[in-house]
């Protein structure tokens, strides 16, 4: 029975990447519906600029992404000087850097499935909530959000996954510190560097695929009620 | 009441309008399709801007050019009825319908939910989601969300365009009550004869963007120049008549117009009920001697007034039976016949190709 108790470094790995991501989307999501919504249906001198800005994550490696951070806001970067000497707010060597990088990372497929949501809205709907008295930010808050929950879902979980399984920027930027920045797959890489620890690593391995497999099939589940309530 | 005078470049076409309404009731944009009608209603809604002009309703200045006026949808007061309904999928019936009411201030609605949810019989209707609704329940929840508004105008845009002929006859009724019991004014856009039949008061004929012709359903529908308009199948006379009597036994009724008596089959409305019937010039038949011994129910002396060549294969004949009537025929009828101008003949009506609409209390004089 002792195989299926978590010990105490994995119960604390589990709980940081747990963590760390929940903040790496909350954190994105607003933002991330305001991307999506410019993308979607501003048209600006730029956009394309933005565009490929907001997806560059998802084909740089990494590690290029954790040095960019560490170069901006680490404690002696570019922002993270500043940030740091007026309001003390500080990102480098602690979880909420880990959930900075893991939400750069995450941003592209946060952004991407809610702007396919939003394009998939039918403008007419919009249009008829305007005939009927609301002004632009009802609309969106009452008919524009509710019609891309779908999306929003679907964002979010392909974001907390990208997240979970972030790896190359959080130790470039935050390093690799045991309760403040190891994360499950932070742990298993650094298990598998000490002699011995191959059965450690089995353990976090199979902890990584439940935790997936849950979050995937949360998604399924929940898409599809609300695909069904829209349905009646 | 309302006033629009508006131009518009889409493209390459262009729309410049000018209507003027009196009286509240049914004002109807009629036109091919293409011609501009759904372009004038996104106007006076706001959902796009003219190019230059004014739109007036009640009074009350909705758009300006030249005093840079331009009110936003929202706070126009227009209810508009989409073709497509576009209710709203993640929201119940009820929910709809309360969308836009709740957005109106107490004092400055005029009709209340449940005197909407009664008139549409839409009552059953109110947990569910559009998904689940037909056509025409679509379509009646659709008027009723935009009635609850308290608007000060309807628009509606072919409300039953997407509807077959059943779901029709189930929402026109709804529709044609509106101008009687709320005294809102409907801007009505079609392309089918039979709904303004049923419905407006004054027509406006649009075509490539411009006004061909405005006047009443009557005068315009039956004037010689502008047949063209109602389609190939479509030409002919628009009567106004009252209900004179029902033959239950034979199935006809009787309505009493200027050039007397004319038979169709059952209606039942009250006797003395003003009825708008429809005579397509193809169902019209002239013989040069009272046919006896025939089916047709119709059959009114008439003097020749106008024969028109319309095409190789067509021949429109103005008839004058107390008031204008229209006949198709062929060339090789005409030929038959002997036909000329000023000639006394005699006008046969089938009672079953006559379309009608009531529209008592539509306020219109004969």
């Amino acid at each position: 029975m002792e195989l299926l108790v978590l010990t105490p470094l994995e119960a604390e790995a589990l709980r940081l990447s747990l963590w760390v991501s929940l903040w790496a989307v909350a954190g994105s999501l607003p933002i991330g519906i305001l991307a999506a919504w410019v993308l979607a249906r501003a048209n600006f001198p730029g956009k394309t600029l933005l565009d490929g800005l907001i997806h560059l994550p998802l084909v740089l490696p990494p590690v290029v992404i954790g040095y960019l951070l560490l170069v901006l806001l680490g404690r002696k970067g570019t922002l993270g000087e500043p940030l740091y000497s007026a309001f003390g707010i500080s990102f480098a060597f602690d979880w909420k850097g880990a959930a900075v990088a893991s939400a750069v990372v995450a941003f592209p497929l946060l952004v991407r499935a809610i702007r396919l949501s939003i394009e998939g809205v039918d403008q007419g709907l919009e249009a008829a909530a305007r005939t009927l008295g609301a002004g632009p930010t009802r609309v969106f808050l009452t008919i524009t959000i509710p019609l891309v929950v779908p999306g929003i879902l679907t964002g979010v979980i392909l974001a907390f996954a990208r997240s979970l399984s972030e790896f190359g920027a959080t130790i470039t930027f935050v390093s690799n510190i045991p309760g403040e920045t190891r994360t499950l797959p932070l742990a298993l890489y650094t298990l598998t560097q000490v002699p011995g620890g191959d059965a450690g690593a089995l353990r976090l391995c199979v902890i990584s695929v439940i935790v997936a497999m849950l979050a995937l099939m949360a998604s399924e589940i929940l898409s599809r009620r609300v695909a069904s309530k829209m349905k009646g | 009441m309302l006033e629009i005078k508006v131009k518009k470049r889409l493209g390459s076409f262009i729309v410049d309008v000018a209507i003027s309404t009196g009286a509240a009731g049914v004002t109807a944009l009629f036109g091919r399709s293409g011609a501009g009608k759904t372009s004038v209603i996104n106007m006076v809604a706001g959902l796009i801007p003219p190019d230059e002009g004014r739109i007036a309703v009640k009074g009350r200045k909705l758009f300006d050019s030249e005093q840079s006026i331009n009110i936003l949808p929202e706070d126009r007061r227009c209810g508009y009825i989409f073709q497509d309904g576009r209710l709203f999928p993640h929201l119940t019936v009820k929910a709809n319908l309360t969308y836009g009411m709740k957005l109106v201030p107490r004092a400055e609605r005029y009709v209340s939910y449940d005197q909407v949810v009664e008139l549409l019989g839409i009552s059953h209707l109110l947990p569910r989601r559009p998904a689940k609704l037909s056509g025409g329940e679509k379509q009646r929840v659709a008027i009723g969300r935009a009635l609850l508004t308290s608007p000060s105008l309807l628009l509606m845009d072919e409300p039953l365009a997407s509807l077959d002929t059943a779901r029709k006859r189930e929402v026109l009724p709804f529709i044609a009550r509106l101008p009687r019991e709320l005294s809102t004014p409907i801007l009505y856009v079609s392309h089918s004869l039979d709904e303004i039949l049923d419905l407006a008061d004054t027509v406006v004929l649009l075509d490539f963007g411009k006004v061909v012709a405005t006047g009443n359903v009557k005068d315009l529908m039956s004037r010689f120049d502008l047949q063209h308009f109602a389609g190939p199948f479509d030409a002919g006379v628009v009567l106004g008549t009252v209900v004179e009597e029902h033959e239950r036994a034979g199935g006809l009724t009787s309505l009493r117009f200027a050039g007397g008596l004319l038979k169709i089959p059952l209606f039942d409305v009250p006797v003395g009920d003003r009825v708008r019937v429809r005579i397509r010039s193809r169902d019209v038949a002239i013989a040069l001697n009272r046919p006896y011994k025939i089916s047709v129910q119709n059959i009114f002396p008439a003097t020749v007034e106008e024969i028109v060549e319309t095409s190789e294969s067509l021949v429109d004949v103005r008839l004058n039976i107390g008031c204008p009537l229209l006949s198709r025929i062929t060339p090789a009828a005409k030929v038959d016949l002997k036909l000329s101008s000023g000639q006394q003949v005699f006008a046969l009506v089938k009672s079953v190709a006559i379309s009608r609409g009531n529209t008592n209390g539509l306020g219109e004089k004969d």
